[in-house]
């Protein structure tokens, strides 16, 4: 089975993120980068099922130099080859998503696993993207997954229940939180993915079709103010939520 | 011990242990966190992950030693690796520099008592064998180690053989056939006892000092038994009991090393842990650091955030800049023991680089478990009445820390042994501080030969720290020459001495390192404030130190020459240090804790 991941370099999430002087993108500075938490279950998902079903399973990264420490990671956590598209693409998903097809297409790749999203931009929309780039079937966030033979069965997590969804191979699947429990890179596997290759390739060009005109931090929390319970106070309410809050 | 290390420009030699004291080291000859490599820097996350997701949320059960838990979690640390990193790949191991040990000693902090529990089987409790094992031994053992298969312990202190390690009754007697050594006696805190498999005892065979020896005994043998647990303070995560010895018979061959080696494999052995023991409590400190400044920026009093009033800025950013002082002394000792191992694979010729290093190891201990008992007595203060209910984190932070002073040799034994092993490496001739010590002496006369001001970045504070050089040797010479032999009795000089050696090889290693920072184009306005700070109040405490040495030992008119050389050398200009701080609790504010990582 040819396996393939993408996986994302993200701000560790308890960063406290600051505007670069450019407005449009964060300030690296001082920043602590970590593996996307969530294609950290795509990973051991692709891994286990080279353990069930054989095959080579392979990590992908779209990003700058620095993207290569989450390759390393994704090397001593044993897969097979890592390739880095050399991409400073900020924030187009689509961009980022015709880099992950052109590979996928390459490798021929049964399946296409990803976190459900990237903690940076959040915007969920690599993986159906990719998937329709393929023309396969894509299934969003799972949280279980059996594969027989070319036939394919994933779980999701949806509003009060489960949902069972079945697909045929190949086909691109999101991972969710809980769909396994991601293992610990061992010692001296992290100390051979350091002389292991990841194979670098320039970005297709590729035209950004969304771009980011500015960055802004929430707003801070403001002050409540408590009201009592007489008319005067509901008057006083609706008052506040029209001129100050300007909900209603 | 020479060698050699390459850096980009130059070759040049690694220094001698104590060394510190005479030369001035240069920025990119010191090793320091940002030259981690990557490889190292994942094994430092890797452990960090494991540690908040596999063992923090399991403490409570820890806490009630819970049948099972830590060996399961040896077990799980074993199967990634973390056992065998001092184990050479022949016996199941990976054998990595000790800078790797000491980051993921650092890095296993916040587990609380489980470090203690891990320390004692990775590090005092596997290395006996490591350094001192035959081949047999090695291969019998060292293997089940790494996995956790077995789990170890190291048996030295008896209940009337504490500091005085040597002293206990411990006895080895040979059998009639010579096929035993029969083993009677009582060892007491036992780290581990509760499930471990193998021991390190430490018994004089026929009760004969000179024959102080290390035994490997394993605890199915008939007579090996262990008492309750005990109800300690902290670390209660961790198991530690009697155990005794009833007749046991130790096959020959479990002798470790020969007879009479004892004492060499016990100091040897504790010194390896010490440096470990310093990073560990690094960790702790930066550990607590965090808790306290998270818990200052939800806590509110007075209508704001307990993080916006200036008192509770002082304390973090205090801790911080310990914290910074602390972890530049740790790893740039941690590069010397690797520079000075290099290539070397030979377990006794690595001890000796290790040794070389005994003074340094002394210093990262004292220091290390220090900052760690200031950062969660300041920890708890922050979180006011909350910091005494057992329901918050900096509580149990608060306790666990108190061992770290105690054990691996008491910060009071490690103060008499860091001038005292100086003095001897002087004496031996191995360190050339006698010269030194006259070149001062005529400096001091003759100001005009001053050669302490520097002009670098944080040049003040360097001219500080050379001065301090300068009272360390004036103080020990003159010490050394006023009570001879007899200076071993005079504790309270020499621990004002090595007081003031640790703030000045820390001092160092602070400016060195942003130095080194700085000339490789980094930012460096946090680290030189913290470095400003720390500096300013060393010349402070040095200056009390010194004249209180100075005071016991010297009277009359050659106490004024005296106390009017201190005033000089110990003469700085004025620094904010309530604006720098303040702008230091910024930083660790913003980063919700140690404003630095790696």
């Amino acid at each position: 089975m040819n396996i393939l991941v993408g996986i994302s370099q993200v701000p560790d999430t308890a960063t406290k993120i600051a505007i670069g002087a450019d407005g449009t993108s964060i300030d690296t500075k001082g920043v602590k980068f970590i593996v996307n938490p969530y294609d950290e279950f795509a990973l051991e998902e692709g891994l286990r099922l080279r353990e069930k079903h054989g095959g080579t399973v392979t990590a992908v990264s779209v990003g700058g130099e620095s993207a290569k420490e989450v390759l390393r990671t994704a090397l001593a956590m044993q897969v097979d080859k890592a390739i880095l598209v050399k991409s400073e693409v900020n924030g187009d998903s689509f961009a980022v998503a015709k880099q992950l097809a052109d590979v996928a297409k390459e490798i021929a790749a049964d399946i296409v696993l990803f976190g459900r999203q990237s903690v940076d931009y959040d915007s969920f929309q690599v993986p159906p993207m990719v998937a329709e780039l393929l023309d396969i079937p894509s299934i969003t966030m799972i949280s279980k997954l059996d594969i027989v033979g070319t036939s394919v069965t994933a779980e999701r997590d949806i509003e009060g229940g489960k949902e069972t969804i079945s697909a045929s191979l190949p086909c691109v699947v999101s991972a969710q939180k809980g769909l396994n429990e991601p293992r610990y890179p061992k010692l001296p596997d992290i100390m051979k993915a350091k002389s292991k290759p990841i194979e670098e390739r320039p970005a297709s060009t590729i035209a950004a079709r969304t771009q980011v005109i500015g960055l802004d931090l929430p707003l801070a929390k403001g002050k409540g103010t408590i009201l009592g319970d007489t008319d005067a106070d509901i008057t006083e309410l609706l008052k506040l939520l029209h001129e100050e809050a300007k909900v209603i | 011990m020479k060698g050699t290390i390459m850096t980009a420009e130059t070759e040049v030699s690694i220094p001698k242990g104590g060394m510190f004291l005479i030369e001035q080291a240069l920025p990119e000859a010191i090793f320091t966190p940002e030259d981690f490599s990557d490889e190292l820097k994942m094994i430092g996350q890797t452990t960090e992950n494991f540690v908040e997701n596999e063992i923090v949320p399991i403490i409570p059960r820890l806490e009630k030693l819970e049948a099972g838990l830590s060996e399961d979690l040896l077990r799980k640390l074993g199967e990634m690796g973390l056992l065998g990193i001092e184990i050479a790949e022949e016996y199941g191991g990976i054998d990595l520099p000790k800078t790797a040990s000491m980051l993921v000693a650092e890095k296993l902090a916040p587990s609380g008592g489980f470090s203690t529990t891990f320390g004692a089987h990775q590090s005092i409790g596997s290395l006996p064998i490591v350094y001192f094992g035959n081949p047999e031994q090695k291969a019998k053992y060292l293997p089940k180690l790494a996995t956790a298969e077995i789990i170890g312990a190291y048996a030295l202190t008896e209940p009337n053989a504490g500091s005085d390690a040597l002293s206990g009754t411990t006895k080895a007697t040979l059998s009639a056939d010579g096929k035993h050594y029969i083993l009677e006696g009582t060892k007491m805190w036992i780290t581990n006892a509760g499930f471990a498999n193998l021991f390190t005892v430490f018994a004089k065979v026929d009760g004969a000092k000179e024959k102080f020896s290390a035994f490997l005994v394993e605890r199915d043998w008939e007579g090996v038994s262990t008492g309750a647990e005990e109800h300690k303070m902290g670390i209660k995560s961790s198991s530690t009991r009697m155990v005794m010895f009833d007749k046991v018979k130790v096959p020959v061959e479990n002798l470790l090393g020969e007879v009479g080696q004892g004492p060499k494999i016990a100091f040897n052995i504790l010194n390896t842990g010490r440096f470990k023991l310093g990073a560990g409590a690094l960790g702790g400190a930066k550990a607590a650091l965090g808790i306290a400044a998270k818990y200052s920026l939800e806590r509110k009093q007075f209508g704001q955030t307990i993080s916006n009033f200036g008192m509770m800025q002082e304390k973090l950013a205090e801790i911080a800049l310990r914290c910074f002082a602390v972890e530049s002394v740790v790893y740039r000792t941690a590069g010397l023991i690797d520079d000075a191992i290099g290539e070397e694979t030979d377990g006794f010729k690595r001890l000796k680089c290790i040794e070389e290093y005994a003074v340094e190891c002394s210093v990262i201990k004292v220091l290390g478990s220090e900052i760690l008992d200031f950062a969660v007595d300041e920890g708890v203060q922050i979180h006011g009445g909350y910091g005494f209910s057992a329901e918050y984190a900096i509580e149990r932070a608060y306790r666990d820390s108190r061992i770290q002073r105690l054990y691996e040799g008491t910060n009071e034994i490690n103060r008499m042994l860091i001038p005292g092993m100086l003095l001897k490496r002087a004496i031996k001739g191995d360190l050339p501080l006698l010269p030194a010590a006259q070149r001062i002496s005529r400096e001091v006369l003759d100001p005009s030969l001053d050669a302490s001001a520097d002009d670098g970045l944080l040049g003040e504070e360097m001219s500080v720290v050379n001065n301090l050089k300068k009272i360390v040797l004036m103080l020990s010479g003159a010490a050394a020459m006023k009570f001879g032999p007899k200076l071993d009795h005079e504790q309270e000089v020499l621990a004002r001495i090595a007081d003031i050696i640790m703030l000045t090889y820390a001092s160092e290693s602070a400016i060195l390192r942003t130095r080194k920072i700085a000339a490789n184009g980094g930012e460096t306005a946090l680290h030189a404030n913290m470095v400003r700070v720390y500096v300013h109040d060393a010349a402070e405490k040095a200056a009390t130190l010194a004249r209180e040495a100075v005071c016991r030992f010297v009277e009359g008119d050659d106490l004024t020459v005296y106390l009017s050389t201190l005033r000089r050398l110990t003469k700085h200009a004025p620094v904010n240090t309530v604006a720098l701080r303040r702008t230091i609790a910024k930083a660790v504010l913003e980063a919700n804790g140690y404003p630095l990582h790696y």
